[in-house]
């Protein structure tokens, strides 16, 4: 855990142990780790000298905070009027099928979290499919097989490749 | 010094006061839930609620976050006024049917019946736990979490904060879990025992001198 408090206490340098930046260590915290550890958010206040429950508020506040680990891609597959009639429930059945997770839920090798969003403002390409950054339209339960397999193959040969270098 | 009107008498008072406290100091109770003296207002109960009204307008304000200005016209206790806290105080007893303060609040202002369904939540929101904690006890043991319909009161990751100095005080002064109504059952979502046995006493001969006090502050002659 030394590891991690020191990883926490550079990014709260950075934005100068000021108490407004809390979110915005919070958001680097959370992009670092995928989700925000326990320790990291009482290093959080004990650094910006905040009781934690303010912390520990902000954190459950914010619906892009997750305090529960999360996987290395987050998917948010959209459920919104749009994209449902454009058949989103077909869509998020087979992400769930090929996971083996429901909604909300993270992989046992956390490679995936599956999460679903009411509109992402891009109606015109539902059903619309965003893993991590990337976004994904006109999905269909095909289109998603091979997009979820691909990101498998990838994630899985660069874990490969860590490994390989670490020993 | 501003002078302002309230309940159509004219008062003169510091700057900075808020209209609550103004009708405080001429002895007009305005029924409150969230505001507590020596803690910061907070507005959030809205049972203080009081018309201001401007050029033959009027809008709904909570008095206890109001600041009281040059010229304002206030009333405390209009139809407008009470249709809404009445509905609010309705709204809270729906969420916390235990509440002896809501209860007693309810017949006070003659609630008969509670519209809406009923869901015990144990809390009101009213955020005075949590103020208290922090500007009273210097702690910051106790906060709110999360939001929307699930927003409560909590400590961090549910274990009792190293802050906390078991001082009991966020129980004491909650409006919820300090006096509970121990009435078995309600009858429409409402209890109000204790209230309607011992009868609120008028004067013999009623002028209507106080009508803005309300029965609780009633004083008799
Ligand atoms: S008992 Fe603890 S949590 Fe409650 S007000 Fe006192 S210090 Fe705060
Ligand atoms: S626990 Fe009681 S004092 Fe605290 S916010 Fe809820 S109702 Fe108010
Ligand atoms: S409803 Fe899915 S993007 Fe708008
Ligand atoms: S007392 Fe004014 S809003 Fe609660």
């Amino acid at each position: 855990m030394k590891n991690e408090c020191d990883v926490v206490e550079v990014i709260i340098n950075k934005y100068g142990g000021n108490h407004d930046s809390v979110i915005a260590i919070l958001q680097d915290i959370q992009s670092e780790y995928h989700y925000l550890p326990e320790t990291a958010l009482r290093v959080v206040a004990k650094n910006l000298e905040l009781p934690l429950i303010q912390v520990y508020g902000v954190a459950t506040f914010f619906k892009a905070f997750s305090l529960k680990p999360r996987g290395e891609h987050l998917i948010k597959l959209c459920v919104g009027t749009a994209c449902h009639v454009r058949g989103a429930q077909p869509a998020l059945d087979e992400v769930k099928r090929q996971l083996g997770i429901e909604a909300g839920e993270t992989t046992e090798d956390m490679m995936f979290t599956l999460e679903t969003v009411n509109c992402l403002g891009a109606c015109a390409l539902g059903p619309i499919m965003v893993v991590g950054e990337e976004y994904h339209g006109e999905m269909s339960p095909k289109k998603i097989k091979k997009i979820l397999s691909d990101y498998k193959k990838a994630t899985r040969s660069r874990r490969h490749d860590e490994i390989r270098v670490g020993t | 010094m501003v002078e302002l009107t309230i309940d159509g008498t004219k008062i003169r008072t510091v700057e900075g006061t808020t209209v609550l406290e103004a009708a405080g100091e001429m002895g007009i109770v305005i029924p409150t839930l969230c505001y507590y003296p020596g803690l910061s207002p907070y507005g959030a109960c809205r049972v203080c609620m009081v018309e201001v009204v401007k050029n033959n307008r009027s809008s709904l304000e909570a008095s206890c976050t109001l600041p009281v200005e040059q010229g304002q016209v206030i009333l405390t206790n209009s139809e407008r006024v009470r249709k809404a806290r009445k509905l609010i105080v309705e709204l809270l007893l729906a969420s916390c049917p235990n509440s002896k303060t809501l209860q007693d609040m309810a017949s006070n202002m003659g609630i008969n019946k509670i519209r809406f369904k009923i869901k015990d939540r144990g809390c009101i929101l009213c955020g005075l736990c949590v103020r208290y904690c922090k500007e009273q006890m210097q702690s910051g043991g106790i906060g709110f979490i999360g939001r929307g319909t699930s927003r409560k009161v909590s400590t961090a990751f549910d274990v009792t904060p190293e802050e906390c100095r078991n001082c009991g005080g966020c129980e004491w002064i909650c409006p919820v879990c300090e006096r509970a109504c121990t009435a078995g059952n309600l009858i429409d979502g409402l209890c109000g025992g204790c209230q309607n046995l011992a009868p609120v006493e008028t004067c013999p001969i009623c002028t209507g001198c106080s009508e803005s006090v309300g029965m609780q502050g009633h004083k008799v002659y």
